[in-house]
């Protein structure tokens, strides 16, 4: 979020001003990805109150489920899909422990209702590796051991992801900004910091191999 | 706090045995012990090690970064119920009547228990005080009451809302001064006393109790009296400190799998033999029906120990259904559950005038809500030396949840007053803080400490007190900790090594975070010359050799010699094994560097794997349980920690800008896991000194910020550059010589140190946490106190 437009005024960029979380940002960005979804269920037809069955798109894999509408995002995935990496720690918005993407952007699983969200790309922690081949903020992560009980860590490396993903070069107050909402009661926040930024540099000395390789193949 | 080796007896001594001992920089020496005949050798420094005090990525950091590890709250059992504790939506009072039929009748639901005995309370010494009935007493707001299991959490949920419960109300008071008050309703109507957790907490037993206060507890050393009356100096001061809760991210709970031949527990727990004990107890069942499972957990920090309401009522609901019943309390329940206690501390330091202490007088009331325990005096107790010291430590009751351990029980309270005492002593006696404690101070490795905080910070350039003219004013300050050497003797290990050369480890001990697997790891590593992520780390399980209950910083120096032990005498018997195919005898066979080696002629030398072929069976393993200290001596042990901050006089905020802390935990088994310990304790510490406070509402009687937007926690953005040194200290007690740091680290100092920076930048002491903006602007004049 530390790098969303600045030169329009929004609720959103309003918020942010007004010095709150970027988990409260994601809330918002949540809320809005609701409404738009609301085509994919057959617009105006109500449902439930009982268990309607939606297909979900997960870490690229199509799930049918029944679920009741008033289900969250994360108590599909944890309860009705056994995907329990995302954590539920508050459960109203206030920690972020229950990141997920919903197409590439940062979103509180808790705060979002699954049913909102049937034809968006979903992606939890789950899907982030590829079988045990961490992604690289995992690695990262493992080897700041930026870490220790590690209930905050699967939010938290959503966050530092999606950070990295759109701003190739954060500085360390945008990691912070990046993790703002996302609580960590084992105070593990300067080895997310350190694990984040040496993703960023890992990355740039690798883009600046491919440019020096390119250069010299020219 | 677990019990102390002394309980035990040492094994028979039967060799002498030289030990490094001492700190590297002052020179290592060497100490002679009588050891068992079981024991392995002497280890050497780190420096001479390949493993041990060489940083070491975590055993279970990718499962845990990918989210795979299983939590309690992740585990799901085919059949699995979900279950939602009912708590008391009143503060005080009995109930008359509870009508479940209405949940009972909700589809999806399959049990519901009324709890007929709360747990982690304290209990009246004479029960027929109060008239008996079915129900418990009702003694605070969030007080459980009932549990119902359900088909999904959802129904659970709503079935709770069902729950009907009819309450006759009593008169209440929630506030620790209201409560001290001679016409204060009762708490109790009569004595009573809490038992404390296998963490610690918990106070003193049978000591007078008037209305709600419940003490003194005395400690009495010298003469105080005299003590004041030979000194050239006192400094007195008053302190305040807030209730914190525990705040653990993964709450407290169960997933219970009642079966006629064994009860499954899955326990989000530090002790897995704690909560083993308690459901024996509770339900009267022999142990080895009972197995508790807490293969990765979501945080404890002293609150969580034992069966607790939650696990009665899960296992109560199981039983009931026939069914396996998961019950994770909610956020609000959390914060709830269990607490640090807050105090009001009356301190009186008498010293000559080169700094030397003559007296120290400490009283003390802290509210552990229906719980005992907040008593502070351990800093006054124990970090300097005194010839007079008198510490009086009262409890007093309020309808609150109760208090429990959490990290360092007691001492950042009695550090935060008693460490900016001996800074105000320093400023009356005109002496540098640091230099003031070199004269009180006999711990080596602080000494240690406070020379590398010497060294490598910018105290030499600190400034008198409120120097700065603006209103942003900085300053900088330091404190220290002490903690001690707790052994817990239930801790063994079992290694075993198969015939294709892997090695594994079994114990039932628990990994909180604290990284008690790859601390194991490391210790199996070093002594087969292997790397610590091949070996294979399975604890977390009462099926495994029992382990030490996680609480007080136990377990490293716990847990750590049985597993060197075991390890050791596993190659012993390999060895015996092997010899006679090797065509030498076993005492001519050393493990190095991952290969076997003959003594007398290292030219013939075979792989592992190679030597494990020739096992006779497919499997040999050893079994050893942690053999008392070598030596009686009381061993305490602390840190360091400094603070730079910058105080706004206008908006009362206080930024923490740096932190640097020295600290000792004996042997460092994985510094790198052992500095994310400290940087918890000293995040956690700023987050206690800053922000955490639970509010009550002194009108309706319960909490008001049980959630974690208003129960304000430390967050990323107010996180300091943050810099930690380890001290190595031998002290030659054990075959590792291991301590834990999840006390020290931090948490005790964090406050007292903020208080002195705080000071050092203002000229202003801060009796009262958290320095919230609106405590600062009224220490600062600028504002009326407020009440919270
Ligand atoms: S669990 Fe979703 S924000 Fe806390
Ligand atoms: S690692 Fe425990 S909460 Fe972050």
């Amino acid at each position: 979020m530390a790098d969303s437009p600045k030169t329009t005024f929004s609720r959103r960029g309003f918020l942010k001003g007004a010095g709150v979380t970027a988990a409260t940002t994601v809330i918002e960005s949540a809320n809005a990805l609701a409404r738009e979804t609301k085509d994919a269920l057959h617009s105006d037809r109500a449902v439930g109150p009982g268990s309607v069955p939606v297909k979900l798109h997960i870490n690229g894999h199509e799930y049918s489920v029944a679920i009741e509408p008033r289900y969250t995002l994360a108590e599909t995935l944890r309860d009705n899909l056994g995907l329990t990496g995302t954590k539920v720690v508050c459960d109203r918005g206030s920690c972020s422990a229950c990141t997920v993407w919903i197409d590439k952007t940062p979103a509180l699983a808790c705060m979002t209702l699954a049913i909102d969200v049937v034809g968006r790309q979903i992606t939890t922690i789950e899907g982030l590796s590829h079988g045990d081949t961490m992604h690289q903020v995992q690695a990262a992560f493992v080897k700041h051991d930026a870490m220790q009980c590690g209930f905050c860590t699967p939010g938290m490396v959503m966050s530092c992801a999606a950070l990295l993903d759109r701003n190739p070069n954060p500085k360390l107050a945008d990691v912070k900004h990046a993790v703002s909402g996302n609580l960590c009661r084992c105070g593990t926040y300067p080895k997310v910091f350190a694990a984040t930024l040496d993703v960023a540099q890992q990355r740039r000395q690798t883009a600046g191999l491919v440019a020096l390789v390119t250069e010299r193949e020219a | 706090m677990a019990p102390q080796s002394d309980a035990t007896k040492p094994a028979a001594p039967n060799r002498t045995e030289t030990f490094v001992w001492g700190i590297p920089q002052n020179g290592l020496q060497s100490k002679e012990r009588q050891v068992g005949r079981d024991e392995p050798p002497p280890l050497p420094a780190n420096s001479e090690l390949t493993y041990i005090g060489k940083p070491t990525e975590r055993y279970d950091g990718p499962a845990k970064a990918m989210g795979k590890g299983k939590y309690t709250a992740d585990i799901n059992l085919p059949g699995m119920l979900y279950a939602r504790m009912i708590d008391a939506t009143i503060p005080h009072g009995r109930i008359v009547s509870i009508d479940t039929s209405e949940a009972e009748k909700l589809p999806g639901v399959r049990a519901v228990h009324v709890i007929e005995h709360v747990y982690g309370v304290a209990e009246l010494r004479d029960p027929k005080m109060e008239a008996p009935s079915r129900y418990p007493v009702i003694r605070y707001y969030g007080q459980p009451i009932a549990g119902v299991a359900a088909i999904s959490q959802q129904i659970a949920n709503d079935a709770a809302q069902l729950v009907k419960v009819k309450y006759d109300t009593l008169a209440f008071v929630v506030d620790r001064s209201d409560a001290r008050a001679e016409d204060a309703p009762m708490v109790f109507p009569g004595p009573a006393d809490a038992a404390g957790s296998a963490g610690g907490g918990g106070g003193p037993k049978g000591v007078p109790q008037t209305g709600n206060v419940h003490g003194p507890q005395q400690k009495k050393n010298g003469d105080v009296e005299k003590g004041f009356a030979e000194a050239d100096v006192i400094v007195e001061g008053e302190y305040f400190t807030q209730v914190q809760t525990h705040s653990a991210l993964e709450t407290h709970g169960f997933v219970v799998d009642w079966k006629p031949d064994e009860v499954t527990v899955y326990a989000s727990t530090q002790g897995t033999s704690s909560v083993r004990n308690e459901f024996a107890d509770v339900f009267k069942l022999p142990k080895n029906k009972i197995r508790v499972i807490t293969e990765y957990m979501g945080g404890g920090f002293g609150a969580k120990f034992g069966a607790g309401n939650e696990g009665v009522v899960a296992a109560n609901l199981s039983r009931k259904a026939n069914a396996p019943v998961k019950l994770m309390l909610d956020r609000r329940q959390e914060h709830i559950v269990c607490n640090r206690p807050d105090s009001h501390q009356k301190l009186k330091v008498g010293a000559k005038r080169d700094g030397t202490l003559t007296a120290i007088a400490l009283t003390s009331y802290g509210t552990a809500g229906v719980g005992t325990g907040a008593g502070t005096a351990g800093p006054a107790n124990n970090m300097y030396k005194c010839p007079n010291i008198l510490t009086e430590e009262y409890d007093v009751f309020v309808n609150a949840g109760p208090g429990a351990a959490f990290r360092a029980p007691g001492h950042p309270q009695g550090c935060f007053a008693f460490e900016q005492t001996i800074d105000d002593l320093a400023a009356k006696l005109n002496i540098d803080p640091l230099t003031l404690r070199e004269t009180i101070d006999e711990n080596p490795a602080r000494k240690v400490e406070r020379q590398i905080i010497l060294e490598r910070t910018n105290w030499r350039n600190r400034k008198p007190a409120g120097s700065d003219s603006g209103p942003v004013k900085r300053g900088m300050g330091i404190a220290q900790s002490v903690w001690y050497r707790f052994v817990n003797m239930n801790s063994s290990c079992e290694v075993r090594v198969s015939r294709d050369g892997s090695v594994e480890l079994l114990s039932a001990v628990q990994d909180l975070g604290t990284g008690t697997k790859t601390m194991l790891a490391v210790i199996v590593a070093e002594e087969f010359g292997i790397p610590p992520a091949s070996v294979g780390i399975r604890i977390g399980d009462t099926r495994f050799p029992i382990g030490p209950d996680s609480g007080g910083s136990v377990t490293a120096g716990s847990i750590t010699p049985a597993a060197r032990n075991a390890s050791y005498q596993v190659k012993q018997k390999l060895f015996a094994a092997v010899a006679p195919q090797l065509g030498t005898t076993a005492d001519n066979l050393v493990l190095k560097g991952g290969r076997v080696a003959f003594k007398n002629d290292p030219s013939k030398s075979y792989t592992l794997k190679q030597v494990t072929a020739k096992m006779p069976t497919d499997e040999i393993s050893a079994q050893a349980t942690r053999v008392a200290e070598y030596s009686k001596e009381r061993i305490t042990y602390g840190g360091v920690d400094y603070v730079e901050l910058a105080v706004d006089t206008e908006t009362g905020r206080v930024h923490i800008e740096k932190v640097f802390g020295a600290h000792d935990c004996g042997r460092p088994i994985n510094p790198l896991g052992v500095i994310s310990q400290i940087n918890g304790g000293i995040l956690q510490g700023i987050s206690y000194a800053l922000f955490e406070q639970r509010i009550m509402d002194r009108n309706a009687g319960y909490m008001l910020n049980a959630n974690l937007e208003n129960y304000k926690i430390l967050g990323a953005r107010e996180v300091p550059e943050i810099e930690v040194v380890l001290v190595e200290n031998y002290i030659a007690q054990s075959s590792t010589d291991a301590a834990g740091i999840g006390e020290s680290a931090g948490i005790i100092t964090l406050a007292a140190a903020i208080g002195n920076a705080f000071y050092n930048a203002t000229g202003v002491r801060m009796r009262k946490i958290p320095m919230t903006p609106a405590n600062v602007l009224s220490a600062l004049g600028k504002v009326q106190e407020v009440q919270a």
